[in-house]
């Protein structure tokens, strides 16, 4: 069947399953604009094409289905760089199109003209120039599987306008959709090697203090359900790190909850006195171990990831298993039987209840606010978890509310929080939000954000109500770019930096009601409980609630950048 | 830090992958964004005319090579890598120099050059161009002859390499 490449290209990702794509069109990928609207995909008018980008993420965290992106050349393409950089850093499976100037005009300095993949070739998984229109359904064929196998990632595809035109010769192809992909240099190795898997659970079974340090590998790999097996058939406890809040349900008792910087003292510290890492899709982030010389430094490391590149990156582990997370365990449950199951583990009754012993002495804790004082961030987040329901998806921003909200909700289910882990990208909350409602229109969706990410994004609110998708945000206004704030107080004598915000300029629930959403503002804990069920209630439109709160709150505990995970700080009282 | 080829201690990459627009730079860029530097780089297609071998010498001490070629094996165009140590690896490199040499000297040099196992290509009445292929341990002792010369350019094509079978 003879088509042209801009009709190929919709067709091929119809095929690839695509029900939803996020955009903004312009001159290079003009003609691709035109399929579209014959098509049964819904496309989504962003506002910013850094927003397409977010979206398109948002969508994936939520569904595990590749999100996908369609914008112009030159100032589009760098527009959604940053959100490739966040899906290349947190794995997450991703289809970017940008157009391109015409194959005759490329390397011109054409108007509109970047090198896109050039720019982009460290922040993808895989890119490519498509040089002939012939190419279009294979290379989007490709671009699917190597977005969603192995590894997931971002993969970008940079298409010339001249082979997208209908009216250019250039653009003629005869139709055909390849049954498979021929990638020679890419076989991602999935089962793990069944020595290893033996090696590892000997090590499982003689530990006296193991832990299971679950990363956002379990999320990519659908294996919560294998994680708390395994869990439960040895009772070893679980850290879910910032990218893995979910994979283990947070009201489970062998949950410990979040490790890291900003980790609760029970996660980190177990971690620190283990005899036993098992990291199992997670890669040792510096916000994990803190310095690095002084992290768990008496512990053997057994390490499971799909990426081989990460076994030894950071820590040499003493068994490194490549595959897939979910294989891998239930492979693992296999071999730990076949030795003997739990029946063959020491005693660890010891190591349980110093864990208990940690929990009941060093809970997170605040205090609340006296009458007439701002809000404190953290009774908002527990008004909000207790009053949603619990499935609701919650998307954040980076800072200050979004360790707060990490460390305050009650994760019980998995895909259930969507943030930007590895880049930490401010202006993340608003659109991925956005996003992740389009994929799953049957959940609740709230984002919580700063003020500083809020002004960041804050546009793709009106594509949100152009569009009818009722997502909710939850601003904890303190009026600073707060994470800054309390690094400025803490360790540069509160000499205060250009962090200075203001709380009423912008006016939120103003720019929130020109945006066509439902603009609130609470100022005072009896008023938080009735404007969360009034947003709640709100499901033809976004709603905004700018919730004034207290500077001076800071995130605890804290492991100070570039100390050692044993020197916590537990609360505001130790540092000092 | 120590410069000299012959004892800064080099390690061979060798990479062979898709014959397509981009590929060298992806390979490349690895080494780029964590600031090592190649030492030297040869690219040709091979037997199939789909594939090329990359033949990447890197200096050890700067370089963390476990780490960058498990970074290599993930890119999508990259086929198979080959790490050869010195020592595993049949070694050659060609280098071509024009220096002068005055008609005067000229027949002195020619026989340097002959007992060198060079050969004289290009002659002209004050300048010679001539060439050597050999190990690259060779390479640096022709090189140390030629600069009693003045030197007008001297270029070496990087070494290609292929492991030892005996």
């Amino acid at each position: 069947m003879k088509t042209n490449g801009g009709a190929a290209l919709i067709k091929a990702l119809e095929l690839e399953g695509v029900d939803v794509m996020f955009g903004l069109p312009g001159g290079a990928i003009l003609p691709v604009y035109d399929p579209i609207i014959d098509s049964p995909i819904r496309h989504i008018l962003v506002r910013h094409e850094q927003g397409a980008g977010h979206m398109a993420e948002g969508y994936a965290h939520a569904t595990g289905r590749p999100g996908v992106a369609m914008v112009t050349s030159g100032p589009a393409a760098t527009n959604i760089i940053t959100p490739l950089a966040d899906a290349y850093m947190d794995s997450i499976p991703m289809v970017v199109i940008t157009g391109q100037v015409g194959t005759a005009g490329i390397g011109t300095d054409a108007f509109q003209e970047v090198d896109t993949v050039g720019i982009t070739r460290s922040i993808t998984k895989h890119n490519e120039l498509v040089t002939r229109a012939q190419d279009i359904p294979r290379i989007v064929r490709e671009a699917f599987h190597i977005a969603t196998t192995g590894r997931p990632g971002p993969v970008l595809i940079d298409i010339p306008k001249d082979l997208v035109d209908p009216t250019n010769p250039n653009s003629a192809l005869d139709w055909y959709w390849p049954d498979s992909v021929d990638l020679p240099g890419y076989n991602p190795r999935l089962d793990g090697d069944p020595e290893l898997i033996e090696a590892a659970a000997r090590l499982i079974l003689a530990a006296e203090r193991p832990i299971l340090y679950a990363g956002g590998g379990i999320l990519k790999a659908r294996a919560a359900e294998a994680l708390l097996a395994l869990a439960e058939m040895l009772d070893i406890p679980v850290v879910t790190t910032l990218m893995a809040r979910g994979a283990m349900p947070d009201d489970h008792p062998l949950c410990l909850g979040m490790p890291g910087m900003h980790g609760n003292y029970t996660a980190v510290t177990a971690m620190q006195e283990s005899d036993l890492l098992i990291a199992l899709g997670s890669r040792f982030d510096d916000r994990v171990t803190g310095k690095l010389d002084g992290f768990a430094a008496n512990a053997k490391i057994i390490h499971v990831d799909i990426d081989p590149a990460e076994l030894g990156k950071v820590r040499r582990p003493d068994v490194g298993i490549t595959g897939d997370c979910r294989l891998v365990i239930t492979e693992m449950i296999n071999a730990l039987k076949i030795l003997g199951g739990a029946d063959k583990q020491p005693d660890r009754s010891a190591w349980k209840s110093t864990i208990s012993g940690w929990q009941e002495k060093f809970p997170l804790t605040y205090v609340q606010s006296e009458p007439g004082d701002l809000l404190k961030p953290q009774f908002v987040l527990e008004q909000l978890r207790d009053n949603t329901p619990d499935d609701c998806i919650v998307a954040s921003g980076v800072g200050q509310h979004q360790m707060w909200t990490a460390q305050y909700w009650k994760f019980n289910h998995p895909y259930t929080w969507i943030n930007s882990g590895g880049l930490g990208t401010m202006g993340f909350a608003v659109p991925a939000a956005i996003g992740a409602k389009v994929g799953r229109p049957d959940r609740m969706v709230w984002a919580v954000d700063g003020d500083g990410c809020f002004q960041m994004t804050a546009q793709e609110l009106v594509t949100a109500a152009a569009e009818r998708i009722p997502v909710k945000i939850a601003i904890l206004n303190n009026a600073y770019l707060g994470m800054v704030r309390q690094w400025q107080e803490m360790f540069y004598e509160e000499r205060y930096s250009e962090v200075y915000l203001s709380p009423d300029l912008p006016d939120y629930k103003m720019w929130a009601e020109s945006m066509g959403c439902v603009g609130m503002r609470v100022e005072s804990p009896e008023d938080v409980l009735p404007a969360i069920q009034r947003a709640n209630e709100v499901d033809d439109r976004p709603v905004v609630i700018d919730f004034r709160t207290d500077a001076r709150e800071k995130v605890f505990p804290m492991v100070p950048s570039g100390k050692s995970n044993s020197d916590i700080v537990v609360g505001p009282e130790d540092y000092r | 830090m120590n410069t000299n080829p012959s004892v800064v201690r080099h390690h061979i990459i060798s990479v062979l992958v898709e014959n397509k627009p981009g590929v060298l730079a992806r390979v490349s860029g690895l080494f780029a964004r964590r600031g090592y530097n190649i030492f030297s780089l040869a690219v040709a297609p091979t037997d199939d005319d789909r594939r090329s071998r990359i033949t990447i010498v890197v200096d050890v001490e700067s370089a963390p090579l476990e780490q960058i070629v498990k970074q290599l094996d993930k890119l999508i165009n990259v086929l198979e890598i080959d790490e050869l140590a010195p020592g595993d690896a049949v070694e050659r490199e060609l280098l071509l120099a024009t220096v002068e040499s005055p008609q005067a000297t000229r027949q002195t040099f020619a026989v340097q050059v002959e007992v060198a196992g060079a050969r004289i290509l290009d002659a002209g009445d004050d300048t010679v161009t001539v060439s050597l292929e050999g190990t690259p341990d060779e390479l640096d002792q022709f090189a140390l002859l030629l600069a009693t010369h003045p030197v007008v350019a001297l270029q070496r094509t990087g070494r290609v390499a292929l492991p030892k079978i005996g």
